[in-house]
C-alpha cells in the first residue's frame, strides 16, 4: 500500500464527505427534526441536477448559481408537498405505511418523469473549476470537489446559525422537540413544520448542483443515495448538523477507502454496512443525546 | 369459509383460469398472464408484513431478485426440477429477510423500511461484483428441452407453475388472517406497545412475518431466469418491482387477502396492456400517479368502497 494513494484517498473522501453533508442536511432536517420520513429526498437533489444542467447548457450560467437562484421555486415546492403530506397523512395519523409510500410514489414519479423527458443518458455540466487540479505535494485537491465540499461547509454553518438565531430557526428546533407542548403554548406545529420542510426540499436543489458538478448524472442515480443519506442522518444522531458533517466525512473516507483498495464498484455497499451496525449497535448515532 | 373449503375452491378458480387461457390457445396470453400471477404472488408475500403487521418493505427488488440468481446458480452447478429450486430460492431470500429484520424491527418501523431500501442497492451490488452469475454483463439460461407437461411448450409450464404458487400463497396469506398469528399480526400493527405489554411477542411474530413474506418473493423471483433467459442486474434488480408491488395492495386494499389480487389483476393487466399499445415508461408512470393517488385519496383501497 503506497503512501501517496493512501493520503489522496483520504482527502478525496473528505472532500466527498463535504458534499455528502450537503445531500444529507435536507434529510436531517426533515426526517431528523420533523420525523417525516422523506425517501424522496435524492429525486428532488437529481431535479436540481437537471435544472443546473439545463440552466448550464442553454445559457452557460455556473450550475451552483443556477441552483441558488431556484431555491425559492424548491421552498415553494417543499412546502406544497408538506401541506399534501400534512393532510393526508399526519392529520389522520397514517404516516408510517401511507405516507411512506406516498414519498416512494413521489421518488417514482420524478425518476419516470425524467426518464421521459431527458432520456437514460448520463447529462454533465462546464464550469471552469471542474477540470482543474491543485497539487499539494503529494496530495491532489480536485477543483471539482473542493468547490461542492467548501460550499456545502459555508451553507450548512449558515443553516445552523439560521437554525439558533432566528425566530423561526428556533421554532423549528421546537417542533423538533416537542410538538404537543408547542400546540399548548397555541402555535401551529403545521405551519412551522411546512416552512421547515421547504427548507430541507431547498437544500436539495443546490445539493443538486454539487452532484453534477462531481459527477454526470442520469435519473435513476438517486437510488444510490437513499441509502447513504438516512446512513449519515442515523449515524449524525437524527437532526443535528455537526453530527451529520461528521457522519458524512467518516463516510466519504470509508468509501473512499474501500473504492481504492477493493474496486469503485463495492463503494455502494459501504453505506449499508454502516446503516446495518449503526441501526444494530446505536440507534441514537454516535454522537447521538439518548 | 373454512380453509379446507377455501382452498378447493381457489383450486377451481385457478384452472378455470387455465382452462380458458388454454382455450384462447395464444402464446402471447401465457406470457403476458405469467407475469400478472407473479405479482399476484408478489403482492400478496407483500401484504403479509405490510398489510397484516404494518411494517413497509421497499426492498422487494432484492427479495425477488435473490430468488431468481438462486436459480442462475443451481442452474449453472446442479440442474433440477423448478419447484425444488423455487423452494431453495425462496428458504434464501426468506433467510436474508430473516437477517434484516432481526438487525433493524426491534427499532421503529421506519428504520426497518429504509434498511431495505438500502439493502437493495447492497444486494445489487453484491451480485454486479459476482462474475460466476455473470457480474453486469448478466447471464443466459437456457431453458430444459422438454417441459414435463404440454408437449414442451415452457412458457405455459411456467404459466401453470407460477399459478400453483399463487394458489399456495394466496391460501396461506387468507390462512394467516383468521389464525392467532393474524391476530398477532393485527396487534402490531394497531398498537405495537399496547401488544407487547399484552404478551403478544412482537418481535417473534415479525421475524415470521418478514421470513414468510421474503420467501414467497424469492419464490416468484426463482422461475424468472427460465422466462426471460436473459437475466442482468439492472433488469432483475429494477425499482418497478418494488413500485408495482407496493401500489397493488395499497391500490386492492391491505386489509384481507382479496385486496392485493384485485391491484395486482388490474394494474398487472392494465401495464401489460399500456406496454404494448403506449410504451413501456409510461405505464410505469401510471402505476406511480395511482399509487399517490390512492394513498392519498382511498387510504383503504378499492376493497374500501365496498365495505362501507
Amino acid at each position: 500500500m503506497s503512501f501517496d494513494l493512501l493520503g489522496n484517498a483520504l482527502v478525496s473522501g473528505l472532500l466527498i464527505g463535504g458534499f455528502y453533508a450537503a445531500v444529507t442536511i435536507g434529510v436531517s432536517i426533515s426526517f431528523g427534526m420533523l420525523d417525516i420520513v422523506n425517501i424522496a429526498h435524492p429525486a428532488f437533489i437529481i431535479l436540481g441536477s437537471y435544472i443546473a444542467y439545463i440552466a448550464n447548457s442553454t445559457w452557460g450560467v455556473d450550475p451552483i448559481l443556477a441552483c441558488v437562484v431556484m431555491l425559492p421555486a424548491f421552498h415553494l415546492l417543499g412546502m406544497a408537498i408538506y401541506y399534501v403530506y400534512d393532510v393526508a397523512f399526519e392529520r389522520r395519523g397514517d404516516t408510517s405505511i401511507r405516507g411512506l409510500a406516498f414519498f416512494f410514489g413521489l421518488l417514482f414519479i420524478t425518476e419516470v418523469v425524467l426518464v421521459l423527458v431527458f432520456g437514460v443518458d448520463y447529462r454533465l455540466v462546464e464550469a471552469p473549476y471542474i477540470g482543474p487540479t491543485l497539487h499539494i505535494g503529494e496530495i491532489d485537491l480536485p477543483l471539482r470537489l473542493l468547490v461542492p465540499c467548501v460550499v456545502s461547509l459555508l451553507l450548512i454553518g449558515l443553516l445552523q446559525l439560521y437554525m439558533s438565531r432566528t425566530f423561526i430557526g428556533r421554532a423549528v428546533q421546537a417542533v423538533a422537540q416537542d410538538p404537543t407542548a408547542l400546540r399548548l403554548m397555541a402555535a401551529n406545529p403545521s405551519r412551522i413544520k411546512r416552512i421547515a420542510f421547504g427548507l430541507s426540499i431547498a437544500t436539495a436543489s443546490v445539493a443538486g448542483a454539487f452532484l453534477i458538478i462531481i459527477q454526470p448524472v442520469e435519473p435513476s442515480i438517486g437510488r444510490d443515495y437513499i441509502g447513504r443519506v438516512f446512513a449519515i442522518c442515523v449515524m449524525g444522531g437524527l437532526g443535528s448538523f455537526a453530527g451529520s458533517v461528521v457522519a458524512a466525512m467518516i463516510l466519504g473516507i470509508v468509501e473512499s477507502l474501500t473504492a481504492t483498495f477493493y474496486g469503485p464498484s463495492w463503494a455502494p455497499a459501504v453505506a449499508f454496512g454502516f446503516l446495518l451496525i449503526t441501526l444494530a449497535a446505536r440507534p441514537a448515532g454516535i454522537f447521538g443525546r439518548q | 369459509m373454512r380453509n379446507t373449503t377455501f382452498i378447493l375452491l381457489l383450486i377451481l378458480v385457478a384452472g378455470a383460469v387455465f382452462g380458458i387461457a388454454r382455450l384462447i390457445n395464444n402464446a402471447y396470453v401465457f406470457f403476458a398472464g405469467y407475469v400478472v400471477l407473479q405479482y399476484v404472488v408478489l403482492a400478496t408475500a407483500w401484504n403479509i408484513l405490510g398489510g397484516y403487521t404494518g411494517y413497509v418493505n421497499f426492498g422487494i427488488a432484492a427479495f425477488f431478485a435473490m430468488g431468481a440468481y438462486t436459480t442462475v446458480v443451481l442452474h449453472k452447478i446442479a440442474p433440477m426440477p423448478l419447484p425444488l429450486m423455487m423452494l431453495i430460492g425462496g428458504g434464501v431470500s426468506g433467510v436474508i429477510g430473516l437477517g434484516t429484520g432481526y438487525l433493524t424491527l426491534r427499532l421503529r418501523g421506519t428504520y426497518f423500511a429504509i434498511a431495505t431500501l438500502a439493502m437493495a442497492v447492497v444486494v445489487q451490488t453484491l451480485i454486479t461484483n459476482w462474475s460466476f452469475v455473470g457480474g453486469s454483463r448478466g447471464a443466459y439460461i437456457v431453458r430444459p428441452a422438454e417441459a414435463p407437461f404440454f408437449a414442451g411448450d415452457y412458457i405455459q409450464y411456467l404459466f401453470l407453475v407460477m399459478l400453483g404458487l399463487s394458489v399456495i400463497s394466496v391460501a396461506i396469506a387468507r390462512a394467516i388472517e383468521h389464525s392467532r398469528l393474524g391476530y398477532g399480526f393485527a396487534a402490531i400493527r394497531d398498537d405495537e406497545g399496547a401488544a407487547e405489554a399484552s404478551g403478544v411477542p412482537t418481535l417473534r411474530l415479525k421475524l415470521i412475518a418478514t421470513a414468510l413474506s421474503g420467501g414467497f418473493m424469492g419464490m416468484a423471483g426463482a422461475p424468472l431466469p427460465y422466462y426471460v433467459t436473459y437475466l442482468d442486474p439492472a433488469s432483475g434488480f429494477s425499482l418497478s418491482y418494488a413500485v408495482n408491488t407496493i401500489a397493488m395492495p395499497l391500490i386492492g386494499g391491505t386489509e384481507s387477502w382479496f385486496g392485493p389480487i384485485i391491484g395486482a389483476v388490474l394494474l398487472g393487466t392494465l401495464q401489460q396492456v399500456a406496454t404494448v399499445t403506449i410504451s413501456s415508461a409510461l405505464s410505469l408512470l401510471i402505476v406511480g400517479l395511482l399509487l399517490v393517488a390512492f394513498v392519498i385519496a382511498a387510504p383503504k383501497g378499492i376493497l374500501g368502497w365496498f365495505k362501507r
